[in-house]
């Protein structure tokens, strides 16, 4: 029951924040030194992992789908199962659930030793809102750079099933044939819907993450516990909105 | 808003508590608390760790909610939304709780930066200032983590300068620091109290810096006031937990080896 009710309270908190950052939003403008720093450390920490993990995930969904359809003779929907499944559901996920776990825990850690040494509150007493001082860059800068990073991704990843495709021999398809049979099965409003489903995990890394590292108490031990459950609860949001998300953009 | 580091003559502000009362859960830290502080004042808190000073120090600078009683700044509650806009207030916290990803001269101007009240060239000539005046020069560029833990509360109080404080709280001033640095923290107290009339209110078990500094002192424990007055009115208090606290040293029974 006791469990129940944290979970509740969470909850509300996490809803709480959220409003409170969307109302300070008129106020980004004047923090846009912070945004572009967070917006380039996000970069700077996840580009190379996305690029080996997309690159990877392409190639494993070639070579997993690709001999199967080549011996039913359907060589020609290889481009396309690999093309829709990275951009509508395997780059958004894995790339959000990459981030949750490298810049979400980053956030969690910063902002909760913060809060644990004290420097919330010299915050407070100067008058500085920590929601406009150091949420509001973190949402904005998570919000602009996963959807990218996502649209990278989802590139990538096409590589990786072209390369896979064309260097294995049991599947044995050029890079032209290909991206030819991607291009006839995909269209730009799957592209849109994993990029929109980027956009809402943003948030969700970005609130719950900095939710907990405000609500942090107790030493180092606090800190950790912050970081684990704010990676943890991210990404179990993650996997239940992306159902909820692929129900309703699925009409 | 004239610079740090000139002479002043803003005055201080005057701090009425009023049965102020405070539990975490089932722990009562604050049991009805008063007192008075004079605008101008150099007023010390004192007490054993866990008796509520810092609780205390955080009602005042509204960091914390009282659960019954009241602060009044020059006779005006807290509570009211427009008094802490309009009386400036600043805090040194024990750990100088300064912003680890800034620089000195980033932390000192945070608050000018922030809310855009002078042009950067402004800000460094203020941030020089109230560096100079904490006898800290040449340190501007350096990381937090790069100074020791008396230039830390120093760069805290340099920061809290910036703000044109009328009331300046101290929470644990001289903690975790050598004697002579405790020295030159009481010092730069004192100083600053004569040069820009701060109030200031003192919390700490440092019964050196008390009766080295204060105007009058307030003896608390378990978040209870037992004894409040000059220094020398506190000394002469007949309460058994005041002249406990004052007058208990340890002395080992049994002689050094050696001696």
């Amino acid at each position: 029951m006791r469990w129940l009710l944290c979970m509740f309270q969470n909850v509300g908190e996490i809803m709480i924040l959220l409003w409170r950052t969307l109302l300070a939003f008129p106020q980004l403008w004047r923090q846009r030194e912070k945004v572009f720093e967070q917006f380039f450390e996000i970069g700077n920490a996840s580009l190379l992992m996305v690029c080996i993990l997309s690159f990877f995930i392409g190639g494993v969904i070639a070579l997993q789908t690709g001999p199967v359809l080549v011996e039913r003779g359907l060589a020609s929907a290889v481009g396309g199962v690999v093309g829709i499944s990275i951009c509508k559901e395997l780059a958004p996920v894995m790339m959000s659930i990459l981030i949750a776990g490298r810049i979400g825990s980053a956030m969690a850690a910063e902002i909760g030793s913060m809060r644990v040494y004290q420097e919330i509150d010299a915050l407070r007493t100067m008058n500085i809102n920590p929601i406009h001082y150091l949420v509001l860059p973190r949402l904005a800068a998570i919000t602009a750079a996963l959807p990218l990073l996502v649209i990278f991704a989802i590139l990538v990843g096409w590589l990786g099933g072209a390369f896979v495709s064309s260097a294995n021999n049991r599947i044995d398809i050029s890079f032209a044939a290909f991206f030819s049979t991607l291009q006839d099965v995909v269209q730009l409003k799957d592209v849109i819907n994993g990029v929109f489903k980027s956009f809402i995990f943003a948030w969700v890394i970005g609130v719950v993450s900095c939710h907990q590292g405000l609500v942090t108490i107790g030493g180092p031990r606090g800190i950790g516990r912050s970081v684990t459950k704010a990676v943890v609860n991210s990404i179990v949001l993650i996997v239940i909105l992306d159902y909820i998300l692929t129900r309703i953009l699925l009409r | 808003m004239p610079d740090p580091g000139t002479e002043r003559s803003h005055q201080g502000v005057s701090v009425q508590v009023r049965g102020l009362r405070k539990s975490f859960g089932p722990l009562e830290v604050l049991k009805g608390v008063d007192f008075d502080v004079n605008a101008g004042e150099i007023f010390v808190l004192m007490g054993p760790s866990g008796s509520g000073k810092s609780v205390l120090l955080r009602h005042v600078i509204g960091l914390e909610e009282p659960d019954e009683g009241e602060i009044l700044i020059n006779g005006e509650s807290i509570s009211s939304p427009t008094v802490m806009d309009q009386y400036r207030l600043a805090m040194v916290f024990q750990s100088g709780a300064l912003l680890n990803s800034l620089t000195v001269a980033e932390n000192v101007g945070l608050y000018l930066e922030e809310h855009r009240l002078k042009t950067g060239e402004e800000i460094a000539r203020i941030v020089a200032d109230a560096l100079e005046l904490v006898d800290l020069r040449g340190v501007e560029n350096k990381m937090t983590n790069e100074l020791s833990g008396g230039m830390k509360k120093r760069v805290g109080i340099a920061r809290a300068l910036v703000i044109e404080p009328q009331l300046l709280l101290y929470d644990e001033p001289t903690s975790e620091l050598d004697p002579l640095s405790a020295v030159t923290i009481a010092e730069e107290i004192v100083r600053l109290n004569e040069r820009i009339q701060v109030t200031s209110l003192v919390v700490s078990h440092d019964r050196d810096l008390a009766f080295g500094i204060a105007d009058r002192i307030a003896v608390i424990n378990e978040g209870q006031i037992l004894a409040i007055g000059t220094p020398e009115e506190v000394k002469r208090d007949k309460h058994p937990f005041v002249q406990h606290f004052l007058n208990s040293h340890f002395i080992r029974a049994n002689p050094p080896l050696g001696a």
